[in-house]
């Protein structure tokens, strides 16, 4: 039995307002300033956020780190593995070859192909290296919060 | 406790971390027939391209499979399993008794009856990472410059891009009416093929290869069609069946795959069989089949590993489903994808790049295809093992922005929470 980091997904709080995509932008390149960034950086990055909207229903939702993951047992490259110290599941860039097994079996289809850089599928690690997941701190409505089970 | 694993696939490797993950006294010995030990099959194409290193091969090391205290032993075949003797019989005669036994040998490549293919160099099947340090150094060495690759199936295709990686001139020859015709339908199939002759291959359908020409080495194919074409290489990649031959007279029950319960035990107590050598129900049809596939063969292995370990866990079934990206097009196809008949309902979107299918029967969703465009193909992966009623959304299901939003409200919150069980039970 491990604590493990979760982000809980509220869909009755959310407003669709996408500040979530932008703030995980903002982690991945490094800075706080939203505005600045996308002025002033070239090629930004995917956000490892996806917003889903239909009629009146919207949500965010980003990798689960499922218990019992598809993506883990998918990777033949062993590039997918759970880091142990967060318990989020990261992809190991060097060994990925990009074959998108872990594409094919994601049930909530958040692995998403990373075109830009290599061929390399990129997804959420609840920002491991900032600490804090960065889509949970800029929601300004609670639509996501950061919760620990025990698993 | 003493645990022998046969087999270092994936299979045998999950089970081994499985078991772990339950007791970490019991002694786990690891029996592979192979020189390497936990590389990963699947990349022995990367590799002879170019696009992996040899470092990179390792689905988990030596040096891994050591700190969790197992002990390996490679180059080292099991000839015999005895059953009332609980012992295995390794190629030297050595018997290595057992408490819980698991076989995950694989599958060996099938070699078909041709007229002159024996004793000839230069001809090759593709399964072992030792079957490609013989091709790479055989192209090498020899300079070959053209090649034939029967089977145009996902090894088949896959050989035929590493050879072109090398700047060999590949053609594909396939016996079917086109290539990836278990995998893909024939819509798919074509683009595929196309892609492949943008690179400079050659495909060749409704043919087969009926002689092999050539002194000491191979130096052409005759074709059924009567067509001969030269080349200094033949790679046979028609498929693989389960590597059960020596099973024979064992006791443990065999079909075309080991036969295995739910907890992935055979007929004998204590023994336990997983991955592309064993054989248990499709998800969907109900039918008894081995589904050579990676992601089934950790499943598979996991589950083995817990039941052999004490844990009482179930395996609940599965489906074929591939990826593979071919020529420079991602391509996914999942369950039952190419079929026809009344009973099934099927909805397809092309627009000359992508290409997308949907099948569905009895309301529920059992088969899908995507080509170019494979971003979240793995929720209809999700809706087919969850078996979920599609019929209220069916006509959504290829809309562009199809998501979790579109799925009924009560099924979503039990995804989100974590609620769902889809490898294991």
């Amino acid at each position: 039995m491990i604590g493990v980091r979760k982000i809980l997904i509220r869909e009755e709080y959310c407003m669709g307002c996408k500040l979530c995509e932008i703030n995980c932008v903002a982690a991945q390149v490094g800075t706080e300033n939203l505005i600045k960034i996308f002025r002033y950086v070239p090629e930004l990055p995917e956000p490892k956020v996806i917003v889903e909207e239909h009629d009146y229903i919207t949500f965010a939702l980003q990798c689960r780190n499922c218990y019992d993951a598809s993506c883990l047992k998918a990777c033949m490259t062993g590039a997918m593995h759970r880091d142990p110290r967060t318990g989020a599941i990261t992809v190991n860039e060097e060994k990925c070859v990009g074959c998108w097994m872990c594409v094919m079996v994601c049930p909530f289809g958040v692995v998403k192909r990373n075109l830009k850089k290599k061929k390399v599928a990129s997804k959420c690690d609840l920002c491991a290296e900032r600490g804090s997941p960065a889509c949970v701190e800029g929601c300004p409505n609670e639509a996501l919060v950061l919760i620990e089970v025990r698993e | 406790m003493r645990y022998v694993i046969v087999g270092s696939g994936p299979a045998g490797l999950s089970a081994i971390e499985a078991i772990r993950e339950v007791d970490s006294e019991g002694e786990v010995i690891l029996i592979t027939a192979e020189r390497f030990v936990g590389y990963s099959k699947p990349l022995i194409t990367y590799l002879l391209g170019g696009r992996v290193t040899k470092e990179n091969m390792y689905y988990r090391t030596e040096e891994r499979l050591r700190e969790i205290n197992v002990e390996a032993r490679s180059a080292t075949k099991v000839e015999k399993v005895l059953v009332d003797e609980r012992a295995v019989v390794t190629h030297t005669g050595e018997k290595v008794a057992f408490d819980k036994l698991l076989l995950a040998v694989g599958g060996r490549p099938f070699v078909p009856k041709i007229e002159g293919l024996d004793q000839k160099e230069g001809i090759f099947t593709f399964t072992t990472w030792e079957d490609e340090e013989r091709i790479e150094e055989y192209v090498k060495k020899r300079g070959i410059t053209k090649a034939v690759v029967l089977g145009g199936g996902l090894i088949g295709l896959k050989t035929a891009e590493a050879l072109m990686d090398l700047g060999v001139k590949v053609t594909i020859v396939e016996v079917a009416d086109r290539i990836l015709p278990v995998t893909f339908d024939k819509k798919a199939s074509e683009m595929i093929e196309r892609a492949l002759e943008t690179l400079g291959c050659e495909v060749i359908t409704n043919d087969t290869v009926v002689e092999v020409k050539g002194r000491k080495a191979i130096s052409s194919v005759v074709l059924k069609s009567g067509k001969e074409i030269p080349t200094g290489l033949l790679v046979i990649a028609i498929g693989v069946r389960p590597n059960v031959e020596f099973l024979k007279g064992s006791g443990i029950e065999v079909n075309r795959g080991i036969l295995v319960n739910e907890r992935m035990e055979t007929n004998v107590e204590g023994i336990y069989a997983a991955g592309d050598c064993a054989e248990f129900y499709d998800l969907v049809d109900g039918q008894r089949k081995v589904i050579a596939i990676w992601p089934v063969a950790v499943a598979q292995g996991r589950v083995a590993g817990y039941n052999m370990a004490g844990r009482n866990v179930r395996y609940p079934g599965s489906i074929p489903m591939n990826s593979v990206e071919i020529a420079g097009v991602p391509t996914v196809s999942v369950g039952h994808s190419n079929v026809e008949g009344e009973e099934y309902e099927i909805f397809t979107y092309e627009d000359g790049r992508t290409y997308k299918k949907v099948v569905i029967k009895d309301n529920k969703l059992v088969g899908a295809i995507f080509v170019n465009d494979i971003d979240r193909a793995g929720i209809y992966t999700g809706l087919i093992l969850q078996k979920l009623d599609v019929s209220s959304f069916k006509e959504k299901l290829l809309a562009e922005d199809f998501g979790l939003v579109y799925l009924p409200r009560e099924f979503r919150k039990k995804m989100l929470e974590g609620e769902m069980r889809i490898w294991l039970e």
